[in-house]
C-alpha cells in the first residue's frame, strides 16, 4: 500500500469516522443539558423572534457602525481567509472531483491558474492572522493550545496543498498522500478544538439574536 | 485575621470568611447550577478573537487586556471545558485546562464586578453571537456562592433581604416617602388593598431625588390611575442581582410580587432604575417559578401607553438642546428606547442623540453596582470620560435620563471633573409638563 492509497484510504476512512463521531459527541455533550424554560413574558411575538435570530445570522456578519471603526480590519482580515479557504476548498477541480465521489455530484471550478493566486493569498492572510494573534495583546492572552494547533493543521493542510499542485520537493503522489494525511489529521482535530466554530457559527448567532430579540432588546 | 479570611486582593465581608476549598467547591457547585445547553453552547462558540474588548469601555478607556469581556468568565470557561463538556476527560488528562484555585477566583472579583457594569455592549459585537453579558450575570453567581461578592454588594444585599432595605436610613424609607409626599404637596398612595397598578421607587431616589419620587405620584395622581405604594415592597433595587446571589435576588424579587398580587395589580410599575427593570421584567418571573400575574412595565414605558392612548398630554418643555443617557439595563438588554422618545417629542424636547445611542450607548460607568464599589472609583472615572465626551459632543446642555443610578453616576461625575452639565430625571420633566385634564378617568 503507498503513501497515498493509506492517506486517502484507511486513513481518511478513520479520520472521518473520528470527525463524524466527535463532533456528534461534542454537540451532544452540551445539547442534553438542562434547558430552561423562560417565564417572563416576550415583547415580540414569537415569530418575529425567530425572524429576527435567523436575521441575526446575516447581520452579525459584519460589525454594527457603531463598532466598525475598532473591529472592522480585523474582522475583514478574518472573513478574506475564510473566503479564500473555502474557494480553495469547493472550486478546486481536483476537490470538487474528490468530494464529489463522496456526494455523489459535482459542480464547476474555478481554473488553476485563478486558484493558485487564490491559494497564495490565503496562505499570505493566514499568516497575518497568526502574525496578529501573537502580536494583539488582547488575542495573545485569550490564545491557548487550540488556537496555535488549529493554526498549524490548518497551514498544514494550505502548504501541501500548494505543494502537490506545484509538484515541488517530491514526486506528485507523494505530495498528494501527504496532503490527503494533513487533511486527515485535521478531520480528526476537527472535533476536539476551536474548528467547531464551523458547526457554532449560525446557529449560535440565530439563537442568541432571537433570545435578544424576544426582550426587544439590541441586536 | 484567620487563615480562612485571609484573601489578596479581594474586598469581602467578613461574613463571608471561608477556607479557599470552601470557595472552589461554591464556585463549583454555583457555575454547575448555573450551566445549562445555553450557557454551555455560549462558553463552546468563542473563538478568543477578542473583538468584545472593543465594546468594552473599560478595555476602550485602559486598553488593557484583562478587561477583555470574554476573559472575565475566564475560570469558568475553564471549568467547564475541564470539568462538564464532552470530551471534559480528555481534557484534564492532557492536562489542557487548569484547575480553578481560590486565588484565580479572588484575582476573578475585580475582574467581576468593579470592572462589568454588566451593561450588555460586548454582548451586541461578537462575531459568534455570544451573549457574554449572559455569561458574566452567570460567573457572578458563581462567585457569589464562593463567598467573593464585593463587600458593599453583598452587605446591602444581606440588608435588603432581611429588611427590605439597602442598607440603614435615618428615618424608615415608608415615613421618607410620606414626608416627600408632604414636602412636595402630592398624595403618596399607600397600603391601597386593590389597585390597578403597584408602585415601588428606587431608594436612591428617596435618598438622594425625593422630587423624582414626587413627580412619579403626581403623574400618577394626574392620570388618575388607581395605584398604591406598599410598605412592605417600597424598594425597586434588587441588590441581590447585583453582587450575584440568586437566592437572594428571588426573595428580593419575591416581596415585590407578592405585594402586587396582594393588591391585585395589573401593573407592577418599575420607575426610572434600570437594572430594577432587568430584575423584574426579564428574571422575576424564573425565579418566581411561573408567569407573573401582572405586567411589569417601565415608567417610560407605561407613560408612552397612555399617552398613546391619549390619557397623558404633555405640554412644550423649555428644556433647550438636550440628549438622553439610555439606562443599559433597560434600554439596551431590555428594549425599553422608544418610549423615552416618544415622551421627549410629545414634549418638544431638542433631542441631540450621542454618538452612540439607544442599544449602543455607554454605559454610565456606574451600572452592575460598579457606584457602590468604593474601591472601584478610579477607574470607573477613566471608562466614565468616554460618556462624558460623547454628551459634551452631542452639543446638547441639558442631559437627560431614566435611572437613578445613572443620574447618581453624573451626580458624582459632576463632582470629580467638575463637569458642568447636571443630570435630570424624564420622568420629572415629564411631571412638570403635564397639561391637566378633566379628572380621574
Amino acid at each position: 500500500m503507498t503513501l497515498l492509497d493509506f492517506a486517502r484510504g484507511p486513513a481518511l476512512k478513520t479520520a472521518i469516522a473520528i470527525f463524524c463521531l466527535g463532533a456528534t459527541w461534542r454537540i451532544v455533550g452540551f445539547v442534553l443539558l438542562r434547558i430552561r424554560r423562560d417565564h417572563s413574558t416576550p415583547r415580540a411575538s414569537p415569530l418575529k423572534y425567530i425572524a429576527s435570530g435567523l436575521l441575526a445570522i446575516g447581520t452579525r456578519s459584519w460589525p454594527h457602525r457603531e463598532f466598525i471603526g475598532r473591529t472592522g480590519p480585523g474582522e475583514a482580515l478574518g472573513y478574506s481567509y475564510h473566503i479564500g479557504l473555502f474557494a480553495v476548498v469547493l472550486l478546486f477541480t481536483p476537490h470538487i472531483l474528490f468530494l464529489g465521489s463522496l456526494f455523489g455530484f459535482t459542480w464547476p471550478g474555478l481554473p488553476s491558474s485563478v486558484i493558485t493566486v487564490i491559494s497564495a493569498l490565503t496562505i499570505t492572510l493566514f499568516a497575518a492572522v497568526l502574525f496578529r494573534r501573537v502580536t494583539n495583546r488582547v488575542m495573545r492572552m485569550l490564545s491557548n493550545f487550540d488556537d496555535y494547533f488549529s493554526w498549524c493543521i490548518t497551514m498544514l493542510v494550505m502548504v501541501t496543498g500548494i505543494a502537490a499542485t506545484a509538484h515541488i520537493g517530491a514526486p506528485y503522489e507523494t505530495l498528494l498522500g501527504i496532503h490527503i494525511l494533513s487533511v486527515d489529521a485535521l478531520l480528526v482535530w476537527f472535533p476536539f478544538g476551536k474548528l467547531m466554530h464551523a458547526f457554532y457559527i449560525f446557529p449560535s448567532r440565530a439563537l442568541n439574536g432571537a433570545l435578544l430579540a424576544r426582550k426587544g432588546a439590541a441586536s | 485575621m484567620s487563615k480562612a479570611a485571609v484573601m489578596p486582593g479581594a474586598n469581602l465581608a467578613p461574613a463571608e470568611a471561608r477556607t479557599p476549598e470552601a470557595r472552589v467547591a461554591g464556585a463549583m457547585t454555583g457555575f454547575a447550577h448555573e450551566i445549562g445547553a445555553l450557557s454551555a453552547f455560549r462558553l463552546e462558540s468563542c473563538i478568543h478573537c477578542g473583538i468584545c474588548a472593543d465594546a468594552c469601555h473599560f478595555y476602550i478607556a485602559t486598553e488593557d487586556p484583562q478587561y477583555t469581556p470574554i476573559w472575565k468568565v475566564e475560570p469558568f470557561k475553564q471549568a467547564y471545558k475541564r470539568e462538564a463538556s464532552a470530551f471534559a476527560p480528555l481534557v484534564r488528562l492532557l492536562g489542557l485546562k487548569r484547575e480553578v484555585k481560590a486565588d484565580q477566583l479572588a484575582q476573578w472579583q475585580h475582574l467581576l464586578f468593579d470592572s462589568c457594569n454588566m451593561c450588555g455592549r460586548c454582548s451586541l459585537i461578537c462575531p459568534m453571537g455570544i451573549d457574554v453579558a449572559a455569561l458574566i450575570e452567570q460567573a457572578r453567581h458563581a462567585m457569589f456562592d464562593a463567598g467573593l461578592a464585593p463587600k458593599e454588594l453583598y452587605e446591602k444585599a444581606a440588608h435588603q433581604r432581611l429588611t427590605g432595605q439597602p442598607e440603614v436610613s435615618t428615618e424608615p424609607y415608608r415615613e421618607q416617602l410620606l414626608a416627600i409626599g408632604a414636602r412636595f404637596k402630592v398624595d403618596m398612595p399607600l397600603d391601597k388593598p386593590e389597585v390597578d397598578v403597584m408602585l415601588c421607587v428606587p431608594r436612591t431616589d428617596i435618598e438622594h431625588y425625593p422630587s423624582a419620587v414626587a413627580a412619579l405620584a403626581k403623574v400618577m395622581q394626574q392620570l388618575g390611575v388607581a395605584c398604591t405604594f406598599r410598605s412592605d415592597a417600597l424598594v425597586a433595587e434588587n441588590y441581590g442581582y447585583y453582587a450575584g446571589g440568586k437566592q437572594w435576588q428571588r426573595e428580593i424579587s419575591l416581596r415585590l410580587i407578592d405585594q402586587a398580587i396582594a393588591c391585585k395589580a395589573k401593573i407592577l410599575l418599575v420607575p426610572e432604575c434600570g437594572h430594577a427593570y432587568a430584575a423584574l421584567r426579564w428574571e422575576a418571573a424564573d425565579l418566581y417559578g411561573q408567569p407573573l400575574p401582572f405586567r411589569v412595565l417601565q415608567v417610560t414605558e407605561f407613560l408612552a401607553e397612555q399617552l398613546a392612548a391619549g390619557h397623558l398630554r404633555l405640554g412644550t418643555a423649555a428644556a433647550g438642546a438636550t440628549t438622553f443617557q439610555d439606562p443599559c439595563e433597560s434600554a439596551r438588554k431590555g428594549g425599553v428606547i422608544d418610549a423615552p422618545r416618544a415622551l421627549m417629542k410629545a414634549m418638544g424636547v431638542d433631542l441631540r442623540e450621542m454618538e452612540d445611542h439607544g442599544g449602543f450607548s455607554f454605559c454610565c460607568g456606574g451600572g452592575g453596582g460598579v457606584l457602590d464599589i468604593e474601591r472601584a472609583a478610579p477607574l470607573r472615572y477613566r471608562t466614565m470620560e468616554i460618556k462624558l465626551r460623547e454628551i459634551d459632543d452631542s452639543g446638547a446642555d441639558h442631559l437627560l435620563t431614566s435611572c437613578s443610578d445613572c443620574r447618581r453616576s453624573f451626580d458624582d461625575a459632576q463632582a470629580h471633573f467638575a463637569w458642568n452639565k447636571k443630570p435630570q430625571s424624564l420622568l420629572e420633566l415629564v411631571a412638570a409638563n403635564l397639561i391637566e385634564t378633566a379628572g380621574p378617568r
